[in-house]
């Protein structure tokens, strides 16, 4: 199979790759005792609390926990609008979202 | 000089605690160091059978600690090396029959004796972790390169960290180097860069650990075993000599190497 994969240039991640990816993202949220679920539900507070300032994207809103060594670090990524709301769709925010949710969800 | 007291842990099962345990006690006595492993896994223990000393023991840790026998009387000393003890642990109590101030207690008395006490942990992290860990002064931690080992470590990692016992090191065994070629397992850079800690040494998969633990007879006894050399290595380390970490080489026969030709 491998040397037909090579043949034919197929690339699949590895399994090695996927044990290192599944790993990292159960351990950051393992470290902090925060589920991707519980991630969720934070971040929908923090859109209300920050919204009753600025208006934001909620849809672009990024939350995550990045990890250098053993350190966690919550890290938010919060697209503002303006002070001002306006009619406005971002397909791009959207989608970026969705994503994210996807990536939290995979190992709950 | 009193003993430095090294806890094996590892929180998930079947990764090789008590072969790492056996090996690493052995290969001390090997080089003239005075040892005696303690097994602390109460109701399961094995640590005997892995070191070929099953059928001399009459009195264990627990008799030794409710004071049913002086401590020297449940020592068994090594069938090969006259500085090699054991301290079993009992079959037929639980992990709540000793206590965490109890086993500082009985390894502060050990301590004069010996220049290593070796702690075999139980599993998990629940009374039989704590009663292992509590009289350490180094911990060192044992996975295999799989996602539900390496995940039990980084909790241990973790809990370790907190008890103020100075940084845990890492042993990775059973790591099969060619599987790594052919990206089929996590490396030895992978676990350490996820588990962030350092590492002690790594262990190849062999099949002469399951042939010396039938025999009773620990695989660094072994002189051409490749994982008997890897626990020499880490025993010499743990006694502070400079030895390399090498990267584990394959076994080279002609069969390899055809299917390593034919899958790329």
């Amino acid at each position: 199979m491998r040397f037909l994969d090579r043949l034919f240039q197929r690339r699949e991640p590895t399994s090695r790759q996927v044990a290192k990816d599944r790993l990292q993202l159960v351990l950051v949220h393992d470290r902090v005792n925060i589920s991707p679920a519980m991630l969720d539900t934070m971040k929908d507070e923090m859109i209300k609390v920050i919204s009753k300032y600025v208006e934001i994207d909620p849809d672009g809103v990024e939350v995550t926990f990045a990890q250098s060594k053993r350190q966690s670090r919550l890290t938010a990524d919060i697209p503002v609008v303006g002070p001002v709301r306006r009619q406005h769709t971002k397909g791009s925010g959207r989608e970026r979202a969705v994503r994210s949710q996807a990536e939290a969800g995979g190992d709950g | 000089m009193a003993a430095t007291v090294v806890t094996v842990t590892s929180g998930k099962g079947g990764v090789g605690k008590t072969t790492v345990t056996a090996n690493l006690s052995v290969a001390l006595a090997m080089l003239g160091q005075r040892v005696i492993a303690v097994d602390t896994d109460i109701g399961l223990r094995n640590l005997d059978v892995v070191m070929g000393l099953e059928n001399r023991i009459v009195y264990d840790l627990v008799d030794a600690v409710e004071g049913r026998c002086r401590l020297r009387q449940a020592f068994i000393r090594d069938k090969r090396l006259s500085e090699l003890y054991l301290l079993p642990a009992a079959q037929t109590r639980d992990k709540s029959a000793v206590n965490p101030e109890q086993m500082i207690k009985l390894c502060n008395q050990l301590r004069p004796e010996f220049d290593f006490v070796f702690i075999d942990s139980p599993a998990g992290i629940e009374q039989g972790y704590r009663n292992a860990v509590a009289p350490a002064d180094r911990v060192l931690i044992v996975t295999t390169p799989e996602v539900s080992a390496v995940r039990d470590a980084d909790r241990i990692v973790g809990l370790v960290e907190a008890e103020d016992k100075g940084p845990a090191k890492l042993i990775i065994n059973r790591l099969n180097p060619a599987m790594v070629r052919r990206e089929e397992m996590l490396s030895t850079v992978d676990v350490v860069e996820i588990l962030a800690i350092d590492l002690i040494g790594v262990i190849p998969e062999d099949p002469a650990v399951i042939v010396s633990t039938n025999r009773g007879s620990p695989v660094s006894l072994d002189g051409r075993s490749p994982s008997g050399q890897a626990f020499r290595n880490i025993a010499g380390r743990l006694m502070g000599q400079d030895i390399p970490i090498m990267p584990i080489k394959e076994s080279a026969n002609v069969l390899d190497r055809l299917s390593r030709f034919l899958r790329g």
